[in-house]
């Protein structure tokens, strides 16, 4: 079933390959997942249906298995996407405030993202680096020891 | 081989990396070579030493100097003055360390044994041969070439070693089920998937010395007779995925993976799994359902994974921790592992010590240690002249202990018995601005969220429990609120489908058993003398700061605050409604929170 394709280098493509290079593989669905969702930059209808086709597993159990693991997204996500530590290192130093901050400076909640597609904000549950608590990331970017105070200057930097 | 009079080490472990320790490399190695010294001085990229609240963290060999807190800037003073000259740049030295003797010396790593992190913050991960040359793959040569698989399990059985992943089940017992268990096709799998927040051992141990765990899980599979392993590794951990690949492929290379390896008849291969952001796949039936590609629920135990596991076939799971001690238990013996540790729990752990705390870090003790031990002389005490209050182990399924028991030496079973566990190795030292109530809430709110939803105890019962705490930190509490509490967790403990469930009403039990009292200041008199709960906080205007501005005046949304010009004002409690504006509205910092 799987499409054929000239283009070389589109998405649809790209999947297909990745798709083919795990067809044989113990337990495939969850890694194809991650490489869809780095292609795609999220998992819409269209590509889990592509991957069901694919890899003959029903799209109700992709559905399931996509919307169960928190790393899955079915939306597309903003430009910069914030991660706001909520582990207990960063708790107990007062995350919540930080949290807020964000909160208010973006006015989104938690697992929004704003309506110009610039940035998500999700809390996360430790990154690991309970030295530097609290801890916020955006993309690839660690902020560490914060005060709600930095939050405002930290955003500026993305407002290009 | 090239033979160098000095060695830099830099930190490159996930902490000291965002502090940006990869620049810190590169202008050391460019500035070494400009002063024609790279042929004496080797710039080597290690892992973590464990001192990350100082990172980046640079040491110089052989003096041993630890230097802190480096920036960019620091690099020209620390190659002119101590390479060049041979002068230890004393202000960039961490604590007390005098940088003329081995780093050993310093007050953080006087008292620990450094067992399972024996090569972190040593060897270049990246590098195989660096790992070989610190005795690598030989405990897999010596179990290939001269023990049956028996005695590799008798040997681990002798040795007490017990999972470090948090419940202390004796891994030799563990292994010899899956060694009897029938089956043509048997899996080795490692638990890296490390959730508890406030946990970084394992990530640590697989970004510093990648080729340990290797090594143990070829051990694993030989003693069990497998010949496939999965590492199932949380894709929250960017830097220990690109070292464990890179890792992978070179014990490939070199024949260590793969057939017929030291030219024996053991086979073993190794695959990498990524986790997706669920904390029940921590759990061992759940992880493997999930490397099986399907919704990381756990499954009713038994069977248990020793006879039928990862694709329903038996399975050994072990935690990261637990197999970087297998070499060395290999090499030195079961007898001279037994020397350190207590007789019921053999041997080190590591600790991830975190808030409250001035040496957060990473830290691994002998076992029987005692906390005041940990927090006081390894870690430094309480920042800012601040009451310890309690110390959080085990994470959502651990508790809280308090002063009084400080000097209990820490060993899985004392924990259980103080209504903690020894979970994974987070320590999270938590002072007197710290709320218990507030912690709790905390903790069953991350459980609520981390609910797999597949049985109604822990998908229902957390949610009601942490119903009952909100309503306790918002002034809302009622009389019959603890025992409603008490007894939802008691139904949770017994009904769950998995350990992760049924452990998490711990941390309000452990909350509710030392620090009841803080329960009923907030359900009877409505106040948190943390002052951690908003709600129940009372904004005051502290008469000598207010220079009568009225900025307070104009915000208040209730008009709870009155006063003339230039006066003191005052907030009426009856019509506050705490919102907070008149706080961030004054300019003299003369409204408090109390």
């Amino acid at each position: 079933m799987s499409k054929k394709c000239q283009c070389g280098e589109d998405k649809i493509c790209q999947l297909d390959k990745v798709i083919k290079e795990h067809k044989d593989m113990a337990g495939a669905l969850i890694p194809v997942l991650h490489k869809a969702q780095k292609i795609f930059g999220y998992l819409p209808m269209a590509v889990q249906k592509q991957i069901s086709e694919g890899l003959d597993i029903s799209l109700a159990e992709i559905y399931g298995v996509v919307t169960f693991y928190s790393e899955f997204s079915t939306e597309p996500k903003g430009k910069y996407q914030i991660n706001v530590c909520l582990g207990t290192a960063c708790y107990v130093k007062g995350a919540n405030d930080i949290l807020d901050q964000f909160k208010k400076q973006l006015k989104i909640d938690v697992g929004q993202t704003t309506s110009d597609n610039k940035f998500s904000m999700n809390a996360c549950r430790c990154v690991g680096a309970c030295g530097l608590a609290p801890v916020v990331t955006i993309n690839e970017e660690v902020y560490g020891k914060l005060v709600a105070d930095d939050v405002k200057e930290i955003l500026e930097k993305y407002l290009d | 081989m090239h033979i160098y009079s000095s060695h830099v080490l830099v930190c490159s472990g996930t902490s000291c990396t965002s502090k940006k320790s990869p620049e810190l490399i590169k202008k050391l190695e460019e500035g070494i070579k400009r002063k024609k010294l790279d042929e004496k001085i080797q710039v080597i990229t290690t892992s973590c030493f464990g001192l990350c609240a100082e990172g980046p963290i640079v040491v110089v060999y052989p003096e041993g100097a630890i230097y802190s807190n480096v920036t960019l800037n620091d690099i020209d003073e620390i190659i002119n003055e101590h390479l060049v000259k041979g002068r230890i740049v004393k202000r960039l030295l961490s604590g007390n360390n005098e940088g003329n003797n081995s780093y050993e010396s310093a007050d953080f790593f006087k008292k620990q044994v450094r067992i399972a992190l024996r090569n972190c913050g040593v060897i270049n991960p990246e590098i195989i041969e660096e790992y070989i040359a610190y005795d690598g793959y030989q405990a897999l040569g010596k179990v290939l070439t001269t023990m049956t698989p028996e005695q590799v399990i008798d040997k681990v059985l002798d040795s007490g070693l017990r999972g470090r992943g948090g419940a202390g089940f004796p891994t030799g017992r563990k292994w010899l089920f899956a060694a009897n268990a029938k089956g043509d096709k048997k899996y080795v799998c490692c638990n890296a998937d490390e959730g508890d927040p406030g946990a970084f051992m394992d990530r640590s141990i697989l970004e510093g010395d990648p080729h340990s765990i290797i090594e143990a899980m070829a051990i694993a599979a030989y003693g069990i007779g497998s010949d496939q392993g999965y590492i199932y590794v949380r894709a929250e951990y960017p830097i220990a995925v690109k070292r464990l690949n890179i890792a992978i492929d070179q014990a490939k290379e070199l024949g260590l993976l793969g057939d017929k390896i030291f030219g024996t008849d053991f086979s073993f291969n190794l695959e990498l799994r990524l986790g997706a952001g669920a904390f029940v796949c921590g759990e061992e039936t759940a992880l493997m359902t999930s490397i099986e590609g399907k919704r990381g629920e756990p499954r009713p135990r038994p069977p248990f994974p020793a006879n039928k596991g990862l694709f329903q076939k038996p399975t050994i799971l072990n935690n990261v921790e637990t197999l970087s001690n297998i070499p060395i238990i290999i090499l030195k013996g079961a007898d001279w592992f037994k020397t350190i540790g207590t007789k019921k729990s053999p041997g080190t752990k590591v600790f991830a010590i975190g808030g409250k705390i001035n040496n957060t870090g990473l830290v691994e003790i002998p076992m029987g240690t005692t906390l005041r031990e940990v927090i006081y002389d390894i870690g430094g005490g309480i920042p800012n002249g601040k009451k310890f209050k309690a110390a959080q182990t085990g994470g959502p399924s651990g508790g809280c202990i308090p002063t009084e028991h400080l000097d209990v030496p820490i060993e899985y079973d004392t924990l259980i018995e103080l209504g903690s566990m020894m979970g994974s190795g987070g320590l999270i030292i938590m002072d007197e601005d710290n709320c218990m109530v507030d912690i709790a809430k905390f903790f069953l709110e991350f459980s609520v969220d981390e609910s797999c939803g597949k049985c109604p105890p822990c998908r229902i019962g957390t949610k009601r429990m942490y119903g009952i705490l909100k309503r306790i930190t918002e002034g809302k509490g009622e009389e019959g609120d603890i025992e409603t509490l008490e007894e939802l967790a008691e139904t949770i403990q017994a009904a769950a489908l998995c350990g992760l469930g049924k452990t998490s009403p711990n941390p309000v039990l452990s909350t509710l058993r030392y620090f009841r009292h803080e329960y009923e200041e907030h359900i009877v008199n409505k106040k948190c003398s943390a002052g951690v709960c908003k709600e129940l906080l009372d904004y005051i205007i502290i008469p000598n700061d207010c220079m009568g501005c009225t900025k307070c005046i104009k915000v208040c949304p209730t008009k709870a605050i009155t006063g003339k010009i230039k006066e003191p004002h005052i907030i009426d409690q009856e019509e506050c409604i705490k919102c907070g504006a008149c706080l961030e509205a004054c300019p003299f910092g003369a409204i408090i929170r109390k």
